[in-house]
């Protein structure tokens, strides 16, 4: 029956194995050019792998391993379940487009650039196969450190410009917080078990711990706040808007797809395979949190004039839908609603996978545009559709799924995540059943947004005229990179279409998830819910759709059947033919920088009346800026200028310094 | 087992000696000769403890101290050194009888302020931790009293085997994992501060610590 026992980790390895043989292989192209075009498909073929081995794991039993690789006495310890499988595919089938998108963009660029990428890209990818994979907490945090510290190198590709300096630091500097809490949560746990019981750090040594529900807690807040650290949850986001946009194009993919996600594996592995049954609270919170994110995404995004941190917002909004999902599923555990959390589950994992595949299509043909153009500010490019029109047809696919466009993928888990907070009738506390139905309002809210953000990234670059006379002179991008795009776009319409194919590769970790601590308590509510209701069903959606699109035909028909209709010449309200007149970034998102002053941090400068050259400007930041960033900043700042004063210059003073405090304990020591 | 016992207080005291005389000894050749008979005493110390616990790993430990210390990172400074082109130490801050009094000062506290750690086993005493105690002071001295990084360096490499050897001598060791980690401390740290040196004396043209600290500001 277990035809595939061995099948998995085999082809596992034999990634493993490729993208170390291709990191390090990578530095010598420079000696043998001739090895360079293949160095990045062969990565692709790994991460064809890598989905093939979460595929057979989502319907095998789970399978253990233990590697020889770690150190004498402390093996690294492997585990393929279902969540992992998952989490495989969607990093797989993700990692195949951004490695195509790869191949191409390593031609354009000069010397030690693209060496160096496919060096820590695919050391990147490596220890990202390590973290879906951990089954104890030693081997996962180094996993998890390889990968941030790679990620690190590969944001701060362009090193030699400040700002992206300024950036790498800010994201490793969050990673850092995030780790030390990670490590913090598997310590306390790993205290609680049986003293000196030998592997006492494996997962399942720390799901056998049965902490008390207050030592539970804490490690849950800290598990949360590491592994919201990296995906990006308020207030820890800062790093995204910052990262991403110095970060080469097909990097912003991997991180804004694949990364984060990581963050999101983390947190459901932690809060619902480890630790015992969710108390409400830890459901409340993330709910919040998440829904809180989401709101703060979106509204930034809306007023962002660089076309890469507007994406990035617009993944800190999608990562918040994607936590308010889970906090929800988190409460359904928590009052043993099974079957309603598997739901939440459902609709938290679909809108993982269609938020990696469309983000990366986006953040891909971003790169294109920037390839092509040389530009991210909104208010420099447009009219892009003339100049590259497959990349602007497959970015349509990408911007339409995003804002939640039926019938591609975005519409159906925004709709599974709608149903799931609307079954929250079915909580058996009176003010969470009448309370948290309402959050489907801020969802619906954060919805609309993300499709008027859309509808400005898209218009602004693609359509109308070319604002910049330099930038009219853009080419479409390479085949392979507009291949990556395909392969991305080809999956969001295969998500929107065939939502049964891809709820039969979620159901298996959602079960997994659910299954694995809710408790059953008697006449269990869920059941008579059922989460067959909740199920999009495509073909009646089709059906109207085509209604309208033959509706339609038939009253243009009908008009043109009346004969040619004769009017006077409009000229479009533009009395003057100049590319200056169009609509502006800004100008789109005034609107909802005037409704939503009171989220966002604005500093204005208007003219005078009788100003000579009128100038108006206008710079957002993240309230979290002023509010927490700076402060503590300040704080710090200010420690160490008292402590630095009192530093005497000379290294050998400073040495006495610490030869004098050794002494000094010595001699207090009892 | 006296005799055991008596063998490892002789390399204890040796141990000493060679860190006295690397704290009087200015001519850098020198230095990296004592330090690898500080390696070697340090050595072939874990290995008679190794002896007289039978334990596997504290045998592993030896042969990756005695490759470390006695070949490998002499071999590296010697080359250095000679890259460097640096042979001498300049006149340190304070004359050597009186660094040498305070190094006696240092011993005696060490040994006060060992009295109170109790020792398990009979092999090793207190009197083996005072020592180990000792010695680390004795390096630390020796880093604030040198001017050139160098040689400050091996100070910071003779702080390191007094900290194995107070493990040894206080817990047979610690665990393998650790000692691992700090052999690899050691050459990665001796890599990276070689690569410094030459961007040091790119960029100040010497490696006195004083010409670096002027351009502090």
């Amino acid at each position: 029956m277990n035809v595939s026992i061995g099948l998995p980790w085999g082809l596992i390895l034999s990634a493993l194995v490729l993208w170390s043989a291709l990191a390090f292989a990578s530095p010598f192209t420079v000696r043998f050019p001739r090895i360079a075009p293949f160095i990045f498909p062969l990565g692709a073929v790994g991460a064809l792998c890598v989905a093939t081995a979460g595929l057979l794991a989502l319907h095998g039993p789970p399978v253990a391993t233990i590697s020889p690789l770690g150190l004498p006495g402390l093996p690294f310890h492997g585990r393929l379940d279902a969540l992992s499988g998952f989490f495989l595919i969607l990093f797989g089938l993700t990692t195949v487009a951004i490695s195509l998108d790869l191949a191409g963009y390593r031609r354009h660029e000069h010397y030690p650039t693209a060496e160096r990428i496919g060096a820590q890209y695919h050391i990147l990818l490596a220890s990202l196969t390590l973290v879906f994979v951990a089954a104890d907490s030693y081997s996962f945090m180094i996993a998890w450190e390889a990968m941030a510290l790679s990620s690190y190198l590969l944001v701060i590709t362009d090193h030699l410009s400040g700002a992206t300096r300024r950036a790498g630091f800010l994201y490793l500097l969050i990673e850092h917080v995030g780790a030390l809490a990670l490590l913090a949560a598997f310590a306390i746990l790993i205290a609680q078990g049986p003293a000196g019981a030998p592997l006492s750090f494996t997962f399942t040594a720390l799901h056998a711990a049965h902490p008390d529900a207050a030592v539970a807690g804490l490690v849950f807040i800290l598990a949360f706040l590491g592994f919201g650290a990296k995906a990006g949850l308020i207030p820890l986001h800062v790093w995204l808007p910052q990262a991403h946009p110095v970060a080469p194009s097909p990097i912003s993919a991997l991180l804004s797809s694949v990364l984060l996600k990581v963050g999101i594996y983390g947190l459901l592995r932690v809060a619902f395979i480890i630790l015992p049954t969710p108390a409400p609270w830890w459901g409340l919170t993330t709910l919040s949190i998440g829904l809180m994110t989401a709101l703060l995404g979106a509204l930034s995004s809306a007023v962002q004039n660089d076309m890469k941190r507007l994406l990035a917002y617009s993944s800190v909004e999608n990562i918040g839908l994607i936590t308010a999902g889970i906090g929800l599923a988190l409460l359904f555990s928590a009052y043993g609603l099974k079957a309603l959390a598997t739901l939440a589950l459902i609709a938290a994992l679909y809108h993982c996978l269609n938020h990696a595949f469309f983000k990366g299509l986006l953040f891909l043909g971003t790169g294109s545009v920037l390839h092509a153009t040389g530009e991210r500010r909104l208010s420099r490019l447009g009219g892009l559709i003339h100049r590259m029109p497959q990349t602007a047809l497959l970015m349509l696919i990408g911007t339409l799924a995003i804002a939640g466009v039926p019938p591609l993928n975005g519409f159906v888990s925004e709709w599974l995540t709608l149903q799931a907070f609307l079954k929250a009738t079915a909580l058996p506390r009176p003010y969470l059943a009448m309370g948290i139905p309402l959050g489907a309002a801020l969802t619906a809210l954060v919805a609309g947004l993300a499709g008027y953000v859309m509808v400005k990234f898209y218009g602004i670059v693609f359509l109308g005229r070319p604002r910049d006379a330099q930038r009219a002179q853009a080419r479409e991008s390479g085949r392979l990179e507009r291949a990556g795009l395909g392969l991305l776009a080809l999956l969001c319409l295969l998500a929107g279409v065939w939502p049964a194919g891809v709820i039969a590769l979620i159901r298996p970790a959602a079960h997994l998830l659910s299954g694995a601590n809710a408790m059953i308590t008697t006449g269990d509510l869920g059941a008579r819910v059922g989460v067959g209701h909740a199920t999009y069903v495509p073909w009646v959606l089709w059906i109207a759709l085509g209604a309208i699109a033959l509706a339609a035909i038939l009253i243009l028909r009908v008009r043109a059947a009346r004969g040619a209709r004769r009017v006077p010449v409009w000229n479009c309200g533009h009395p003057l033919a100049s590319a200056r007149i169009q609509d502006t970034a800004e100008g789109f998102g005034q609107p909802i920088r005037d409704v939503f002053a009171a989220f966002l941090a604005m500093r204005r400068h208007r003219p005078a009346q009788d100003d000579r050259v009128p100038r108006y400007a206008s710079t957002i930041e993240d309230r979290f800026w002023q509010g927490l960033y700076q402060p503590a900043a300040r704080g710090f700042a200010l420690l160490f200028a008292a402590t630095a004063t009192r530093q005497p210059r000379r290294i050998a003073i400073s040495l006495l310094g610490v030869l004098m405090t050794l002494i000094g304990l010595l001699v207090l020591a009892p | 087992m006296t005799t055991l016992a008596s063998a490892i207080h002789l390399l204890a005291a040796l141990f000493l000696l060679a860190a006295f005389a690397m704290l009087s000894q200015r001519r850098l050749a020198n230095l990296i000769t004592l330090y690898a008979w500080q390696g070697a005493i340090l050595a072939s110390c874990i290995a008679l403890a190794a002896y007289a616990t039978g334990s596997a790993h504290l045998y592993a430990s030896a042969l990756l101290n005695a490759l470390l210390k006695i070949l490998l990172v002499p071999a590296l400074l010697r080359s250095l050194a000679r890259r460097l082109d640096v042979q001498w130490d300049r006149e340190s801050l304070v004359q050597i009888p009186t660094v040498m009094l305070i190094g006696l000062g240092l011993v005696i506290f060490a040994f006060n302020a060992a009295l109170p750690i109790a020792v398990p086993g009979a092999a090793i005493n207190h009197a083996t931790v005072g020592i180990a105690l000792a010695a680390l002071l004795l390096s630390l001295l020796m880093m604030i009293l040198r001017a050139t990084a160098l040689s400050q360096v091996i100070g910071f490499l003779a702080l390191e085997n007094s900290l194995i050897f107070a493990a040894t001598s206080v817990t047979y060791g610690m665990p393998m994992v650790i000692e691992f980690g700090i052999a690899l401390d050691v050459i990665v740290g001796i890599f990276i501060l070689g690569v410094f040196f030459f961007h040091i004396r790119e960029q100040f043209d010497s490696l006195n610590i004083d010409r670096i600290e002027g351009h502090h500001e």
